[in-house]
């Protein structure tokens, strides 16, 4: 076989996607129709009981259900009843917001702790302590000062994406190689040209990765923190389509959650790969 | 207190032990280098040669004493003393014309983009790098990105060029090359250079003048050798000179023994101030009062 690694390595990528597919089809058949049961007790038992349907959707009722969440992505029929994308939509809103707070704060303050010893050794406990908190451990405590669920869940956001940027900025930029520097210093460069025309460049890598790694985070807590604040958005609709016992929805959402994460990861991991430099 | 272009005057580099006190690398270092010349430092690892260099170009400051340019101390860093790093240490996010153009644009900052690139161009010319202007230094040999290094430095026009083992990481053939090169363009510009190295070779082939340094700790300058070759020398025929065997033999005896013994059998009449000036050639130097070495 002759084909490419790519080719190959998709081919694989489908059997094993419509192998899933058939397995998960084949799981949820359930049982033959149970044959003598009283109609009125059968009508209180649901299908489940009375014609051995499994409880558990199948691929088909999950793809009908795509289907019908991708005619009509954005409809609003009042605050429990609202399209999927519209419910993406806040969740994103709320991710992209919080996440650029903290970036806003911890890029400059990263090479403020990055470019000083002091400061590198003044905010360590601080990061070390603040770091390892669950951001949900935070949410009772923004509910009560913020008194607003919205935008406590964006300060959530915002305090989880804001340690691995902080971190990998301050070491991006405490890593930046010394002949670089010296370079500026012969150079005479003076200190704001040479935090963007060295600085920057050298520790964007670095950086990046810091952004990519709080993006990832931001996109798990979100559906976590709407799941408490509820209203709006895709952590909340899981929720509400839990409470609904619809697990079709459930499952539509787990897809889109997925899909939509892997978009924000492989955004940043395009703009880190142009911004990294080969030696 | 001297008239020479560059004089370093009684500096000294001390690091703390680990049970306390210090170790002096080098201490009360005196010497001179003239104005449109090329000298190098010869020494073995750790007498501080880097420091020597470090101390010229003003990215450390000597804990005693002072290095004087032209007339002037060296407090810090300075678009006049331009380093050639061993490393090359280009910057690998921009291209071969961006790197020459970052140093250009910092010397002249009120230059238009135009202007910095077209003399940009000139020195990556110079090195003959015309063609290779936009490649990232990751797409060029080791050779070609010491070349940028040099284009770099050159093209701040400074008052003297430091290198610190430029051709060090660079295999024979290129080096032998790029120091056929670096002599022709220090020549056509009548630049001033220090150059450190451990390559007697290089140092005949390129120097003027060759300070030597005993061994750390404590180095000092035993004395500073006068390359008796001719000015217009060329590297395949170098060795057919008269005086080269005088003064490499001179240079490896120096390094082999000499700078282990020299501080145990100091000569009489050595002054730190004025290390002794030898010229070692075939026939006895026409110049009166130089001292010179036998050779054997």
């Amino acid at each position: 076989m002759l084909a490419s690694l790519n080719a190959r390595a998709a081919l694989l990528s489908l059997v094993i996607f419509f192998g899933f597919l058939l397995a998960w089809h084949i799981g949820v058949q359930g049982t033959k129709a149970v044959a003598d049961m009283d109609p009125e007790y059968a009508r209180l038992m649901g299908v489940t009981a009375t014609q051995g349907k499994s409880a558990m959707p199948g691929p088909l009722d999950v793809g009908a259900q795509i289907w019908k969440h991708l005619n009509e992505p954005f409809y609003d029929r009042g605050p429990n009843d609202k399209g999927i994308g519209i419910q993406l939509a806040y969740s994103l809103g709320r991710v992209l917001l919080g996440y650029f707070l903290a970036v806003m704060l911890a890029l400059p303050l990263g090479f403020l702790i990055g470019m000083s010893p002091l400061m590198s050794r003044a905010f360590d406990p601080f990061i070390q302590v603040m770091k390892p908190i669950s951001p949900l451990a935070w949410m009772p405590l923004a509910l009560y000062t913020i008194k607003d669920s919205n935008i406590s869940a964006i300060f959530v956001i915002f305090i989880c994406s804001v340690w691995p940027m902080l971190i990998n900025t301050a070491f991006g930029v405490s890593a930046v190689r010394k002949e670089w520097l010296n370079v500026a210093r012969t150079l005479e460069v003076p200190p704001l040209r040479k935090a963007f025309t060295i600085i920057l460049p050298a520790a964007a890598p670095t950086i990046v990765t810091g952004m990519r790694i709080s993006i990832g985070i931001a996109w798990l807590v979100i559906v976590a923190a709407e799941m408490l604040v509820g209203g709006t958005g895709i952590g909340y609709f899981v929720w509400n389509e839990w409470n609904n016992l619809s697990i079709t929805n459930v499952i539509v959402a787990i897809l889109v959650i997925g899909l939509m994460g892997m978009i924000l990861d492989q955004t940043l991991a395009a703009v880190g790969r142009k911004l990294t430099y080969p030696e | 207190m001297t008239n020479k272009f560059i004089s370093v005057e009684g500096i000294a580099r001390r690091y703390p032990k680990p049970g306390g006190g210090k170790t002096t690398i080098f201490e009360d270092l005196w010497f001179s280098m003239n104005k449109g010349e090329f000298s190098c430092i010869i020494g073995h690892s750790g007498c501080g040669k880097t420091t020597v260099l470090n101390n010229l170009a003003g990215l450390e400051l000597p804990e005693d004493g002072v290095a004087v340019v032209d007339g002037q101390a060296i407090e810090g860093p300075s678009l006049d003393r331009a380093v050639i790093f061993q490393s090359h240490a280009l910057l690998p996010w921009r291209s071969v014309l961006g790197n020459v153009a970052y140093a250009v644009s910092s010397r002249w900052r009120d230059w238009s983009r135009e202007q910095v690139n077209a003399h940009a161009m000139k020195f990556i010319e110079k090195v003959g790098l015309k063609g290779s202007e936009h490649k990232k230094p990751a797409e060029l040999s080791g050779g070609m990105k010491q070349r940028v290094g040099i284009a770099r430095a050159l093209s701040i026009e400074p008052k003297i060029l430091l290198m610190d083992e430029p051709f060090s990481a660079l295999d024979a053939l290129t080096r032998g090359a790029l120091q056929e090169e670096v002599r022709r363009i220090l020549l056509e510009t009548g630049q001033t250079a220090f150059m450190i190295t451990h390559d007697v070779d290089e140092a005949i082939f390129l120097a003027d003048r060759i300070v030597l340094m005993t061994n750390g700790p404590e180095a000092m300058i035993a004395e500073i050798v006068e390359n008796p070759l001719p000015r217009d020398r060329r590297r395949i025929d170098i060795h057919k000179s008269a005086d080269y065997y005088p003064v490499r033999n001179h240079l490896m005896d120096f390094l082999v023994s000499r700078s282990k013994t020299f501080k145990d059998e100091i000569p009489a009449g050595y002054d730190k101030r004025h290390p002794p000036v030898v010229r070692p050639c075939a026939e006895p130097p026409s110049t009166p009062g130089e001292t010179r070495r036998k050779v054997a």
